[in-house]
């Protein structure tokens, strides 16, 4: 990639231990200038690793990450002044203001007193926090402070913006009005490195997303590339009550169905067309005790459970 | 929400982004900047873990004491008074460093997480450490210039200091800067869980053989606890500020008692950055 805002290469990350553990495997991945990239996976995949690994806070056991042309080993204090990072934590400072958290971040970023007040202001406007401007940090609601968070988190103007499971733990509204923020951010041209283990989040808001598993990528695309390497149209899903195993195999063999298979508690079949196969899908399964039937497109959980055999969500 | 996020303006794709270096300095300032806002806020709360614990002292000592006819005397012909005024300013100094940075850190570190935006400043991480310290140091300051005048002119103190300015400058800043050090080692290397501990195991011991209400020399009747108490840096502070603030009464030599605490505190430094690289490391 000629313009990469980041590039990582042989990423690793070994933790002594006890136990001892890998995190990260030998990463490797370029993200392009003003691109949304993802990094989807469980918990304990090792996103946050690496997106600690690219904000200077883990040392890397090997490999090396630059942003905008940093090496972030070698420049940490350069690195930091060229990104912006909202971790999985509420680490708005407790002490101040919330008007007080953004401006000192300004000032932190070098901004004199009068552009640090200036671009807190704005920033509160933008992220509809004017009327909290002098309130406690601990007044805010759970998706207030996210906002302040991510407010806080390109008061500088980062070239890269790294977010860690941002939208954990928000109600689906602040989850909503956080994606139009970052949509907001991608249309300026900000690049935006993003870790989910929601879906339906990736799906939406990134170009390109790398899904990844016990500390490896197993595969990187666009959502729609992801999906159509699944190499089927359409997914049911079946809630049986019934031999969930003799359900397989008597669904596999139908005409239409491309597989099938358990995964957890539910049972997947795989159809090459769109909907023929249904009914006599639906006959079969009804001599398994069917409960539930569901039916959809492929989705990133399908690209998922096809490369681990294990659903994503926690 | 507008559709303009960093910029602020309504031109897409046209934003300048923060490519310039930002100066250390710079970065360190607003770092102060940002401590001594939090500190005018809670000036009240600093005025009272300052004065109130030397207050008792010379209230204590130096007017119910005497009206219980329970006297107490220094040794020679000195006043208690003269002997505990250095000695007074000394534990506040040195407590400002374990009230004001340490167990702050600790909570920081370990529960609020409340210093990423600080850690994440670009600036490397030494220096927020440092910065920790000399915060430490200033409040350790006003510490100082609060309690002196307090003992000083407290009633029947009988205080009779021979005050050698510029050596007092030269233990004030020493005394001071080893007192940050101390928090930052305190603040980084014990968790939450400990700091009833951190006064059972330090506060506590180092006040009662700090050489507060006694002259080390006039301890070679105990020749062991001489000894001993000469690892505790609390010692070296009061026995510096005697030597500044009521050279009559018998001291260590400045040079031996600064040296000391050079050591002692460049030492602690060490360890507290040491600390601080580790906590926010991974």
């Amino acid at each position: 990639m000629a313009d990469a805002a980041v590039v990582v290469e042989k990423l690793s990350k070994h933790y002594a231990g006890p136990p001892p553990v890998d995190a990260v495997r030998g990463i490797d991945l370029e993200v392009a200038r003003g691109e949304i990239f993802g990094l989807l996976g469980p918990n304990g995949a090792g996103k946050t690793t690496t997106v600690g690994m690219c904000t200077t806070r883990v040392v890397p056991s090997a490999g090396r990450v630059s942003v905008d042309g940093i090496d972030v080993r070698a420049d940490p204090p350069g690195a930091r002044g060229r990104i912006g990072v909202v971790t999985q934590f509420n680490t708005l400072d407790r002490s101040c203001t919330v008007s007080e958290n953004l401006q000192y971040h300004c000032r932190y970023f070098g901004m004199s007193h009068r552009d640090a007040k200036a671009r807190a202001q704005e920033l509160l406007e933008t992220f509809r926090l004017t009327d909290r401007a002098g309130a406690s940090v601990m007044a805010l609601s759970g998706g207030m402070a996210q906002r302040l968070q991510v407010a806080r988190s390109i008061a500088h103007r980062p070239v890269v913006l790294f977010l860690d499971e941002p939208t954990s733990g928000l109600d689906p509204q602040s989850r909503i009005a956080l994606w139009e923020v970052l949509g907001a951010l991608h249309d300026e041209g900000t690049t935006v490195i993003l870790t989910t283990h929601y879906m339906e989040e990736a799906d939406r808001l990134c170009d390109r997303l790398a899904v990844i598993d016990h500390g490896e990528i197993l595969i990187m695309g666009t959502p729609e590339q992801l999906k159509r390497q699944v190499g089927v149209e359409t997914v049911v899903t079946l809630r049986l009550d019934g031999d969930r195993a003799g359900a397989v195999t008597a669904l596999s063999v139908l005409p239409g169905v491309d597989r099938a298979e358990v995964v957890e508690d539910e049972v997947l079949v795989y159809l090459a067309e769109r909907e023929g196969p249904l009914p006599g899908i639906v006959q079969s399964a009804l001599g398994f005790g069917l409960a539930d039937l569901a039916v959809a497109e492929p989705t990133l959980e399908t690209v998922f459970i096809q490369l681990t055999g294990r659903a994503l969500r926690d | 929400m507008t559709s303009s996020v960093t910029s602020g303006v309504s031109e897409p794709r046209t934003v300048a982004r923060s490519t310039a270096r930002v100066s250390y300095r710079a970065a360190f300032w607003g770092l102060i900047v940002r401590d001594t806002r939090v500190l005018s806020r809670s000036m009240t709360q600093f005025l009272l873990r300052t004065v109130i614990q030397p207050f008792l002292f010379v209230f204590v000592f130096l007017y119910v004491f005497p009206n219980i006819g329970a006297q107490i005397h220094g040794p020679g012909k000195s006043s208690f008074g003269t002997v505990l005024l250095p000695g007074l300013v000394a534990v506040a100094i040195m407590f400002q460093g374990i009230q004001a940075v340490g167990l702050p850190l600790v909570n920081e570190f370990a529960q609020t997480r409340e210093i990423e935006d600080r850690v994440m400043a670009p600036l490397p991480t030494s220096l927020v450490a440092f910065e920790k310290i000399l915060f430490g140091a200033m409040q350790a300051v006003l510490a100082a210039v609060i309690v002196f005048p307090m003992v000083l002119f407290f009633p029947n103190a009988n205080v009779h200091p021979h005050v050698n300015f510029p050596l007092l400058v030269a233990e004030i800043i020493v005394s001071c800067l080893s007192a940050g050090a101390l928090g930052l080692a305190i603040g980084t290397g014990w968790n939450p869980r400990q700091v009833p501990l951190i006064f059972s195991l330090i506060v506590i011991p180092i006040t009662f053989l700090g050489c507060i209400y006694y002259p080390w020399a006039a301890l070679h009747p105990i020749r062991w606890l001489q000894i001993v108490i000469l690892a505790n840096p609390l010692v070296y502070v009061s026995e510096g500020l005697r030597g500044a603030i009521t050279p009559n009464i018998e001291h260590m030599a400045w040079p031996v008692s600064m040296g000391v605490l050079i050591v002692i505190g460049a030492g602690l430094t060490w360890l507290g950055m040491r600390g601080f690289r580790r906590r926010v490391l991974d």
